[in-house]
């Protein structure tokens, strides 16, 4: 008894600190987004290689360092998910996982749109690459597995095993660049042990950038939650199992 | 001494993970080097036999190497350096725009038999390091410039 009344207490009580934070992230995301790309595109200067198309990296850098968080917070959740029985740890990692995916997939996307002009190729079997496309497809599967079972505590069991498992290519993309040092993608230029090899005035977009990117996130994946517990709330009551709201309020 | 539910829950993730964390570990410590990208000039050079399929070749453009042969088609020519070896390479196409003596570059090709590389693509590596033009200028003055072209 006491059990379910924790499990239910806690997404109510999320539900008020996700309805405060909510509105201030989403104005955050506007207006860094705002900032981050005027200093992107017109008030930093072009590379002296590069050129102009040093600016695609103000898109993709953040996107993916976002796409390792991302995962990283799903590895966490699903830990505590399944240690813990938490039911918002669960909601946490399955909310993340699309956010992931649809980043994952911009740093793929800007990556290839980067990759033509500088190195003459739109894709490369080169290490730091193909772990960031394996890391797209156990996104897909993590999504997948939510999908396929029914059972939402299952699914979250299995899910996180998962998420677990497939958090192993996290440091593989991270150190990727270092390991294999034969490939094409150039080393960290920002996470580096000798500080960044970036001019401040690129740094400037980019950070903008990447914090406009985190609170897009924060935004997404709090509605994203919000919407998923009031999907099992219904289905509860349809199922005609909800407890009187008083007992709660009460606890 | 019987574990509760939660420390057989903690042992079974804890454990999936370091089973498949040693196996990955394995396989990336087996795999080691030949997750190789590219040869380089040095590699072609001791090795017994030259590869005869299509192959990777990186390393530095040699200063003063590139040339533009006359023919009907515009035939770059350019000698790929590992500081150890050399190794000239042919290419008809069109060049990124990166390439240039000095620079990083993986070019995909098949060996003739006369020891040269026929490029079908040429790749130019960049490196992390990113700075307005006006910086680097101002570093060649000062004479404190430690990049490459």
């Amino acid at each position: 008894m006491a059990a379910a009344i924790y499990e239910f207490a806690n997404p109510q009580r999320f539900e008020t600190v996700a309805q405060r934070v909510i509105p201030f992230a989403a104005a955050s995301a506007v207006i860094l987004l705002g900032f981050g790309l005027y200093f992107a595109l017109i008030a930093s200067p072009a590379d002296y290689q590069q050129g102009d198309s040093v600016r695609i990296m103000y898109v993709h850098v953040p996107a993916a360092w976002m796409a390792m968080m991302c995962y990283s917070i799903m590895a966490m959740s699903s830990i505590t998910g399944f240690i813990w029985k938490h039911p918002i740890a669960d909601v946490a990692a399955k909310s993340t996982a699309p956010i992931g995916a649809v980043f994952t997939f911009l740093a793929l996307v800007t990556g290839s749109l980067w990759g033509k002009p500088t190195w003459g190729a739109w894709w490369a079997w080169d290490p730091r690459l193909t772990s960031v496309l394996i890391l797209f497809f156990l996104y897909l599967g993590y999504i997948a597995i939510w999908e396929a079972i029914d059972d939402k505590s299952r699914a979250a069991r299995i899910a996180a095993i998962v998420c677990v498992v497939g958090f192993i290519n996290v440091p593989i993309i991270k150190f990727s660049v270092d390991w294999w040092k034969r490939g094409l993608h150039q080393p960290a230029s920002v996470l580096r042990a000798d500080g960044p090899s970036i001019h401040s005035t690129m740094l400037t977009p980019l950070f903008l950038m990447a914090l406009a990117y985190m609170a897009i996130y924060a935004c997404l994946v709090l509605i994203s939650m919000r919407n998923e517990f009031a999907e099992r709330r219904l289905a509860r009551l349809e199922r005609g199992r909800e407890e009187p709201v008083s007992t709660v309020r009460a606890a | 001494m019987a574990m509760t539910k939660k420390q057989t829950r903690i042992a079974l993730i804890g454990g999936v993970f370091a089973i498949a964390s040693l196996a990955v570990t394995l396989v990336l410590v087996a795999l080691g080097d030949t997750v190789a990208y590219f040869y380089t000039p040095g590699d072609l050079a001791r090795l017994p036999n030259q590869p005869t399929g299509v192959i990777r070749l990186g390393g530095l453009v040699a200063d003063d190497s590139v040339t533009v042969a006359d023919g009907s088609e515009a035939e770059v020519r350019f000698d790929v350096t590992d500081g150890e070896a050399a190794k000239t390479v042919t290419y008809r196409g069109i060049l990124p725009d990166l390439f240039r003596e000095g620079q990083g570059v993986v070019v995909q090709g098949r060996l003739r038999a006369d020891g040269t590389l026929e490029a079908l693509e040429v790749l130019a590596k960049h490196d992390e390091t990113y700075m307005p033009k006006e910086v680097a200028d101002a570093l060649k003055a000062k004479g404190q410039w430690q990049g490459g072209s």
